[in-house]
């Protein structure tokens, strides 16, 4: 069997070495650019992101990432967001005061945490959400988180009966807030697997072994 | 759930290779910064931070590739600093793997540093690093402590405080404080300069120089760390990570 392929979309964010060699670590074959057609040809899409909500939306629309990630989701072909990756995928972003449309994926806002020190930055506990398969294997472990801004609530309700519920995972850093997402072939963290030791390795490893 | 206290080693990296002096003077090698680095990852360390204490006389190159290599081994988060004088420099270290780059000397000379990185590439990433110590006979700040750069042997005259609160206003997501009074002393960490900074500060604050036993680390998140820092007595062999870990635990400080 030939090892899972995935793409991290460049759209100029960060740093996306950690991500490519870890994801090749747990047995992907990687590519990172900013071609629309190596997206969607992937059996996985990752969508990096690090910095402002707004920075990384113009950057990913750029690159037609908006319509890459809405096509592959149609044909219910799993992607992956990180961080601000992750964050794009709700409704909007408001930093600073700034409102920025996201993807809209799910409903949600991504405001400021509330909290005494900002960024939240380190390792920190999960709630896991029950049946997560992204976390099999990995319960009780810290991840390692860093933002200032998150979904602190969620809202999103399954009226569709065919449909199942999205997976919801919560952490804690002066409220709660929404630190992974799995629905399907969408799934995202809020936190950084590429940057989590083993733990974080396991966890991507999970997502590699459902592209199969 | 709560954010746990991260306990980082520091790597103070010339020509490629690791090395940790007395109050910077008098340099030993330590070894192969990949190598300690993939050491400290299996031991625990909860983030990396190198450097490059030769960055501002000689080639980079060297430095991006260490990080490059690191970064394709180790998988946790990644400081790295010296020398970082534009912001293609932060872009440069970010894209070899770097996760975060910290600025010292050069926010100094161009406060502008901070802000446009910050801008670009966002607060998170972001370090300001600020050499400071207890003010010298014939310098006056408000707080008592000034900057000093060049490892400590030039005054700024620059309030150390005023500094920190100057540049997370600009934009700095954390601030990595070394104590240049204790750097070297393994006699503990300055606690005073780190409940100052606290007291004004929100961004995440790196307590550094000084640590010398498995006592020290405790009374430097009492007074506001979230995360400590050392060099030598985890080079040396001293004191293991997880026995830091293990001091912060019993005095009910979540670790990983």
């Amino acid at each position: 069997m030939n090892a899972p392929t995935v793409h991290i979309l460049d759209y100029g964010s960060g740093n996306l070495r950690s991500a490519h060699r870890a994801l090749e670590r747990v047995g992907a074959q990687v590519t990172v650019s900013a071609d629309y057609d190596a997206g969607m040809a992937a059996d996985g899409l990752l969508v990096p992101g690090v910095g402002a909500y707004a920075a990384c939306m113009e950057g990913i629309r750029q690159v037609r990432g908006e319509r890459l990630v809405d096509r592959r989701l149609a044909g219910g072909r799993p992607v992956m967001g990180i961080c601000v990756g992750m964050q794009v995928l709700f409704d909007r972003g408001d930093e600073h005061g700034i409102e920025t449309e996201g993807l809209g994926e799910w409903p949600g806002v991504v405001e400021q945490l509330q909290a005494p020190v900002l960024p939240h930055m380190g390792w920190n506990t999960v709630s896991v959400a029950h049946d997560s398969v992204l976390f099999d294997g990995v319960l009780g472990e810290r991840f390692y988180f860093v933002h200032s801004y998150a979904v602190r609530t969620w809202d999103f309700v399954v009226t569709d009966p065919r449909r199942t519920a999205p997976q919801v995972t919560w952490s804690h850093h002066g409220e709660d807030f929404v630190a992974a997402v799995e629905n399907g072939p969408l799934v995202a963290t809020q936190f950084h697997p590429e940057k989590s030791g083993d733990a974080g390795l396991h966890l991507l490893e999970n997502w590699v072994r459902s592209l199969a | 759930m709560t954010v746990s206290i991260r306990v980082i080693p520091c790597l103070d990296v010339d020509e490629g290779r690791v090395v940790k002096g007395v109050n910077f003077l008098d340099l030993r090698d330590a070894g192969d910064p990949v190598e300690l680095a993939a050491r400290y990852n299996r031991e625990g360390a909860d983030e990396l931070i190198f450097l490059d204490i030769t960055a501002s006389s000689s080639d980079r190159s060297t430095m991006y590739d260490v990080v490059r290599r690191t970064a394709e081994s180790v998988f946790i988060p990644l400081t790295v600093g010296g020398g970082v004088r534009a912001v293609d420099d932060f872009d440069r270290l970010l894209r070899a793997g770097a996760d975060k780059v910290s600025l010292n000397t050069s926010a100094i000379a161009d406060p502008d540093l901070l802000s446009d990185a910050a801008e670009r590439f966002g607060a998170q990433c972001v370090v300001l690093s600020v050499d400071a110590r207890r003010c010298p006979e014939g310098i006056t700040t408000d707080s008592g402590f000034e900057v000093t750069t060049h490892g400590g042997r030039r005054s700024t005259g620059i309030d150390a405080v005023a500094w920190c609160i100057e540049g997370t206003r600009r934009g700095a997501g954390e601030i990595l404080l070394n104590s240049m009074d204790a750097d070297g002393t393994k006699h503990g960490y300055d606690l005073a300069l780190i409940e100052m900074v606290r007291r004004e500060v929100t961004v995440p604050l790196i307590a550094s120089g000084g640590a010398g036993s498995i006592e020290d680390f405790v009374p430097a998140v009492v007074a506001g760390a979230d995360a400590v820092l050392a060099a030598s007595v985890f080079h040396f062999g001293q004191l293991r990570i997880d026995e830091v870990k293990r001091a912060l635990a019993e005095a009910e400080f979540p670790v990983r």
